[in-house]
């Protein structure tokens, strides 16, 4: 196994704090240029579909899978994101704690809603 | 929260007119920003109508002679005038640079000068550096060692090593880059600012210093080195041509590789 592959992964697991953050949002960055593509050409395929199309496309575990992970990279993306923003311009220490905080645990439930609905279908 | 606007009291004014160029061919004007914390006045723009044939090419010069021919109260700072002490400073027709460094003749129109930005002004065109000045200072910026000094002999360094510096050494710590950067505008009393950076790098990359590791934590934390967003004026403005912006970018890698 290429030890240099692993690299970037290695360093997503190892690092914690601020040199993660820095890390992970490249990452999730680079990611999700073809994830991206791939979900706008999905949805322009897709456009006219009726549900049970939908439904079948989310069923196939290919499909399933790339959802997951564009789900996964996208939120991960903008919760780091906005973790940039408001550590830029919210001045006040604890005002930053509590938005830091509530924009975590919002990410993470909209994430996780979205997780459980794609894998909910695929288990019709 | 970040401030947007001026506050009210620093909202600048229209000043005085003068004109001292009656009868000149090469005419030129120069707006300076003025203010006198004492007055409890509001800042004002002054503008001067010189003639180019009194005094040298650069603006530094043209400062000189409005301050000893036209206006005596006019208040900045300068002093080895060819780019080398940093102290000329300030923001001319929009960009920090060095006013003994930038030529009259690279300006079409009227030429604006304000002091440094998002700086505390002391008066007029002199900026308070003591914030800039004391994160100068938590950098350490001296070679710190653990071995013993080698005898007879001082810490020699390799050409190879020493061309690590290039691009470095040269800074004069005018400060132009770091008050360019709207990340230190916003975060001043945490983000060090990308002169601040430059020179933690030169001594992070130093072959003889021995406190790498030291000198990298103190710089992993959210505010002193990750709010450069690679906005690049600090780049961009820098009087001397170097590039602050690569330097900080060549700490963040390091940060990453050594936890690989």
């Amino acid at each position: 196994m290429n030890i240099k592959l692993l690299a970037p992964l290695r360093i997503l697991l190892s690092a914690s704090g601020v040199v993660h953050h820095w890390w992970a949002q490249r990452l999730t960055a680079v990611v999700l240029v073809p994830l991206s593509l791939w979900f706008v050409y999905s949805l322009a395929i897709m456009h006219s579909a009726d549900y049970e199309t939908v439904i079948l496309w989310l069923n196939n575990l290919d499909n399933c899978l790339l959802m997951l992970f564009f789900i996964f990279s996208l939120y991960y993306h903008a919760m780091l994101g906005l973790q940039v923003v408001i550590e830029d311009y919210i001045e006040s220490d604890w005002h930053r704690e509590t938005l830091l905080l509530l924009v975590k645990i919002i990410t993470f439930l909209a994430a996780s809603a979205a997780m459980i609905a794609i894998l909910y279908i695929y288990g019709l | 929260m970040a401030e947007f606007t001026l506050p009210k009291n620093s909202k600048i004014k229209p000043g005085k007119t003068i004109s001292a160029a009656n009868g000149a061919t090469r005419k030129k004007k120069f707006s300076i920003y003025r203010w006198e914390p004492d007055s409890g006045k509001n800042p004002r723009l002054d503008t001067y109508e010189v003639n180019l044939d009194n005094f040298g090419p650069m603006v530094l010069d043209a400062m000189i002679y409005i301050k000893n021919e036209i206006d005596s109260t006019l208040t900045f700072r300068r002093s080895c005038r060819e780019g080398i002490c940093g102290s000329c400073a300030m923001n001319i027709g929009g960009t920090n640079t060095l006013a003994c460094t930038k030529s009259i003749s690279e300006f079409n129109g009227d030429i604006t000068i304000y002091p440094l930005p998002h700086m505390p002004v002391v008066k007029d065109l002199v900026p308070d550096l003591t914030n800039f000045y004391k994160q100068y200072a938590s950098i350490k910026p001296w070679l710190q060692t653990k071995t013993a000094a080698p005898k007879n002999t001082e810490r020699l360094q390799s050409k190879e090593d020493r061309e690590k510096l290039d691009g470095m050494y040269e800074c004069i710590l005018c400060a132009s880059c770091s008050t360019s950067c709207p990340s230190y505008w916003w975060n001043s009393k945490r983000y060090l600012g990308p002169a601040i950076l430059l020179q933690a790098y030169r001594w992070i990359v130093d072959s003889r210093d021995e406190a790498t590791t030291e000198r990298l934590n103190k710089l992993e934390d959210s505010f002193s080195l990750y709010r450069c967003h690679t906005i690049m004026n600090c780049t961009n403005t820098c009087p001397k041509g170097l590039n602050p912006a690569k330097m900080i970018a060549e700490i963040k890698k390091l940060l990453v590789s050594r936890l690989t």
